[in-house]
């Protein structure tokens, strides 16, 4: 199934390129010949109004969705489908619309599970918590303490992530994110159901990760505000067609971009 | 998952190692029987320093809890941070009779860089870490700092809005580096750069030694140790100076009265500008060598504790109400056979615990049951606020309720009273083991004199008292006379029976009776607070001829108890006026009068009348302060109406009052407020247990 791996030399600085994507579920059609890329170290948004088909979009990068045409290209190999497996191994991590953590698990143990991929000895040593093991799982462990406290929440560390309040939830859920160490983060309505103060929060804690661990980032966020202070380049989708593309203030003014969605929903 | 966390309190409370057992039974032998004026021979804080990384070398002086783990440093340890951080400040060009300020929460370097600096014979100013740009301004101006050691990005960009108004101020070291990657690097230096610096400084020049001894014996006690700016309740912060001798010897007598020796475990987790702070978690660790453990986060600071276990505490009333109140929830929310199990040794604790605790003689079956309550109520619930192990922890800074004291006492805390002030290095005054009264702030501590004036102020003098107010003579000759006696601000009493001082108000708000009797609001209203039905109260009676009450009810106490005995309402207005609700508060006045009744100072000033307002007080009314204490004065002018109606005889009143909704808009509500008399009470009332 695996798609032939051609080196595309020309790629640059571009760390993901998606070409002529279109993805459709029986007659409805959530992407149509969509085409963008995201340059290494940016802050890329997606933004479009309510079904333009932005979570499709990550699906598709992510490897969740394959679509039925086009070409992802990420680090300079080009596929036509991507495996989530794949993507993920590649260092491409993501968050979810709707918060997807082990609830019944506490913060510290999801953090953990993010640092699943990194772990390098057998399932049976890791059972036995002996010698290599042990040493390698106390490595995770600090490598995961580094991000509870760059995400400023110890205090929360020991407890099941059920019972913490949304906010807080979503912090735990991009902590795992960051715990793959990711090249790429995918970030579906980080701030989505935030009070003002918790997006303040989560919006610097971006900026922070993008700035301190270099990581390239896309997003797809709601409050045109977040978006336009945030992201260095944005791409609008609507109705699963690319509209614009190009930096805050570009697509401010274009009025596709208004009429599509600015200007209704303002 | 690994638990690494491992560095538990009690691995180091044990035993001292065998070569200490001299030195530290010597001095507990010192602190038992004579109390001395002076501390053991090193006079600062940079020489008690090398003492103790002589005496207690290896055993730990400081905890800090950094992803997820205890690091611990030595004494030892500690002696050499210190002195290359010293050498670092010095090459930064830190000079003996500077100043520099400290702002951030409590963090190892943070109180490395307090000793530092003293060591260079520099003076530290220790700031309040949520003050906003202006006050840290006002200090760092007034202070003459010249340098400041910050905690992080928030604290820096601070300094750094407000620099250009800042001459003196030459350069800024931080601790946490997170956020300040791309800064301008020309005034701005992490702490590690001045450790390194220094620590390059003592290679280059072998005899660093030599420069360090000489540094550190050329401080003397009667230099300047500290400046802290008391927050200014009125007008702006006054800086209090306080020598090393002044601090050193107050918090070595604070640890004789306590007994208090290298084994304690602290918390350090109030603000380092406070006084308390200063004592608790600095000096009084310097002088008896014991360890003091920062939290991770404000946040943790309840399962730190735990971790830890610590044995001396001191906390401000409301983190104990904050306990009761968290444990009285989950309690409500429990099933139902834990939670009688719990009123019902709550039930036994109240009656014998104290008398335990006090060791007065108990009946068998009830040190039995209450030995059985320990296993299944007392015990756990200690462990969860990590309160097990604790020998002596004190409450000071306002009063506390007399019902939250007994109830940590009944669990077999030994919870305290003390007065103190910044002026006075903390102690004036404590509650002896074994002589505890809810109601009073205990003896004077050793060393100190205390006596009260005509006019009813407490004065004191000690050892501990402070230099002056810097820059501010004025001030100084104010509150300090010739002699040594410094006015509190306090009224109070020593009680004839036992020996101990009781504060009734701010000696500026006690007032009088037309008949002469001694009228103090504050006492009045705080004995009413302690109900937990009654939210607010306004005292009323200086230069009148009996004392009047204004209520406001707690809207959660009495809503909650509305629903259990069906009483409609449909809001606070109509809750406050219900015949019922009156009932009840004046059976809570009842009591206080009677209470009054038993205290020689206090008792003829009885309650005669009282109303509950119509509307809640609020701050964006102006009849509280932003800090929620009553501004009397304003709302004695606002209510005239219900004032007149008070003191001229009248059962009811009307009153309109305008309003400020949260949205800014204003509006008014008008009531008719029902006035009622009171019986006074007679002397001869219940001498109940």
């Amino acid at each position: 199934m695996r798609a032939p791996a051609v080196p595309d030399p020309a790629a640059g600085d571009v760390l993901l390129a998606v070409d002529n994507v279109s993805l459709a579920f029986g007659g409805v059609r959530a992407l149509r010949d969509v085409s963008f890329d995201i340059h290494r170290g940016e802050i890329r948004a997606i933004i479009g109004p309510n079904g333009a088909g932005k979570t499709s979009m990550l699906n598709v990068v992510n490897g969740f969705y394959q679509p039925q045409q086009g070409r992802i290209t990420f680090k300079g190999v080009t596929r036509a489908k991507m495996r989530p497996y794949e993507a993920a191994r590649g260092g491409i991590a993501r968050t979810f619309q709707n918060v997807a953590l082990f609830k019944g698990m506490t913060a510290l143990d999801n953090i953990m599970a993010g640092r699943t991929l990194k772990m390098r000895r057998s399932f049976f040593w890791q059972l036995l918590r002996y010698g290599p093991a042990m040493a390698e799982e106390v490595e995770h462990r600090r490598r995961v303490e580094d991000i509870i406290d760059f995400l400023q929440i110890p205090h929360i560390r020991k407890i099941p992530v059920g019972k913490l309040p949304y906010g807080l939830q979503k912090r735990v859920e991009l902590g795992r994110a960051l715990a793959m160490e990711p090249e790429l983060l995918l970030l579906d309505e980080p701030m989505a159901g935030m009070n003002l103060e918790e997006k303040e929060d989560m919006s610097r804690f971006i900026i922070d990760v993008n700035n301190h661990f270099g990581t390239t980032i896309a997003l797809i966020e709601h409050d045109m505000g977040v978006v336009m202070d945030l992201s260095n380049r944005i791409v609008v989708l609507d109705h699963g067609v690319k509209i614009a593309d190009g930096t805050p203030l570009d697509v401010q003014g274009d009025q596709a971009v208004i009429d599509a969605y600015l200007g209704v929903a303002h | 998952m690994a638990d690494i966390a491992t560095a538990r309190g009690h691995a180091f409370s044990g035993k001292p190692a065998a070569a200490l057992e001299p030195a530290v039974s010597a001095s507990a032998v010192e602190r038992a029987g004579h109390p001395t004026t002076a501390p053991a021979s090193p006079d600062t804080f940079p020489k008690l320093l090398l003492r103790n990384a002589d005496i207690f070398a290896d055993r730990p002086a400081i905890r800090h809890k950094d992803l997820g783990i205890w690091q611990t440093w030595t004494w030892r340890q500690v002696r050499d941070e210190v002195s290359a951080f010293a050498r670092g400040l010095a090459e930064l060009g830190l000079r003996r009779g500077d100043h520099y300020a400290i702002v951030g929460r409590n963090k190892p370097r943070l109180y490395w860089a307090m000793c530092a600096g003293q060591a260079l014979g520099a003076v530290p100013v220790p700031l309040y870490s949520d003050s906003v740009a202006d006050e840290i301004g006002f200090v760092l101006a007034h202070a003459e700092a010249k340098l400041v050691i910050a905690e992080d990005q928030e604290q820096v960009d601070k300094i750094l809005s407000i620099r250009d108004k800042l001459s003196l101020l030459t350069h800024i070291v931080y601790d946490e580096p997170r956020g300040l990657r791309d800064y301008d690097r020309t005034a701005l230096t992490w702490i590690d750069d001045v450790q390194r610096r220094g620590r390059e400084a003592i290679a280059r020049d072998p005899p660093h030694r030599q420069w360090w001894e000489n540094e550190v014996a050329a401080g003397k006690g009667d230099d300047l140790a500290v400046i802290l700016y008391t927050s200014g309740t009125t007008g702006r912060p006054k800086g209090v100076m306080l020598s090393h001798t002044n601090v050193l010897i107050s918090a070595h007598n604070g640890n004789a009265f306590d007994r208090l020796g290298a084994d304690e475990e602290v918390i350090a987790y109030l603000p380092l500008a406070w006084v308390g702070d200063h004592i608790f978690s600095y000096a009084q660790s310097y002088d008896a060598g014991f360890c003091v453990n920062c939290p991770e986060a404000a946040e943790t600071v309840v399962e730190d504790r735990r971790e830890i276990g610590t044995t001396y505490a001191f906390a401000p009333p409301r983190i104990y109400e904050n306990i009761i109140t968290i444990t009285m929830v989950r309690m409500e929310d429990a099933g139902a056979l834990k939670r009688h199990m719990f009123h019902f040794f709550i039930g036994v604790a109240r009656r014998w615990g104290e008398k335990i605790l006090d060791r007065k003689p108990v009946p068998l079956h009830a040190r039995l049951l209450y030995w059985l309550g320990e296993i299944l109520v007392y015990g756990p619930l200690k462990n969860r606020f990590g309160l097990s192990h604790i020998r002596v922890a004190y409450t000071a800074g306002e009063a506390i309720g007399p019902d939250i004291f007994r109830f940590f006492r009944a669990l077999g805390i030994n919870l305290k009273q003390l007065y103190g002030a910044t002026e006075a290095s903390v102690y004036i005054t404590a509650q002896p083991d074994g002589e505890i009264h809810a109601d009073t702030v205990g003896r004077p501590n050793i060393d100190v004199e205390v006596k009260v004036s005509e006019d009813g102020e407490v004065l004191f003098r000690s050892p501990g008292v402070f230099q002056g107010y810097y820059k501010d003579p004025e001030k100084t000759a104010e509150t300090k006379t010739q002699d040594g006696w410094v006015r509190s601000g306090d009224a109070g009493f020593l009680d004839p029976a036992t020996g101990h001082l009781k504060i009734i108000d701010r000696a500026k708000d006690v007032g009088r009776l037309n008949d002469g009797t001694l009228f103090a609001p504050k006492y009045i209203e705080n004995k009413l607070k302690f109900y937990p039905n009654i939210k607010e109260v306004v005292a009323l009676g200086d230069k009148r001829d009996f004392v009047c009450v204004m209520i406001n009810i707690d809207m959660t106490a009495v809503g909650s108890w509305a629903e259990r005995n069906d009483v409609v309402y449909g809001s606070y207005q109509e809750l406050a006026g219900n015949p019922a609700v009156y009932d009840m508060i004046e059976r809570h006045i009842d009591e206080v009068n009677r209470s009054l009744l038993e205290e020689a100072v206090m008792g003829a000033a009885q309650i005669r009348r009282f109303l509950v307002l119509h509307k809640e007080l609020d701050a964006d009314d102006g009849e509280l302060t932003r800090t929620l204490k009553v501004r009397r004065s304003f709302i004695a002018e606002r209510y005239k109406p219900l004032m007149d109606a008070l003191y001229g005889g009248a059962s009811e009143a009307d009153i309109a009052t305008e309003v400020t909704f949260e949205d800014g808009r204003k509006g008014t509500i008008a009531a008719r407020v029902v006035i009622r008399d009171l019986k006074p009470a007679t002397p001869a009332m219940e001498k109940a247990a």
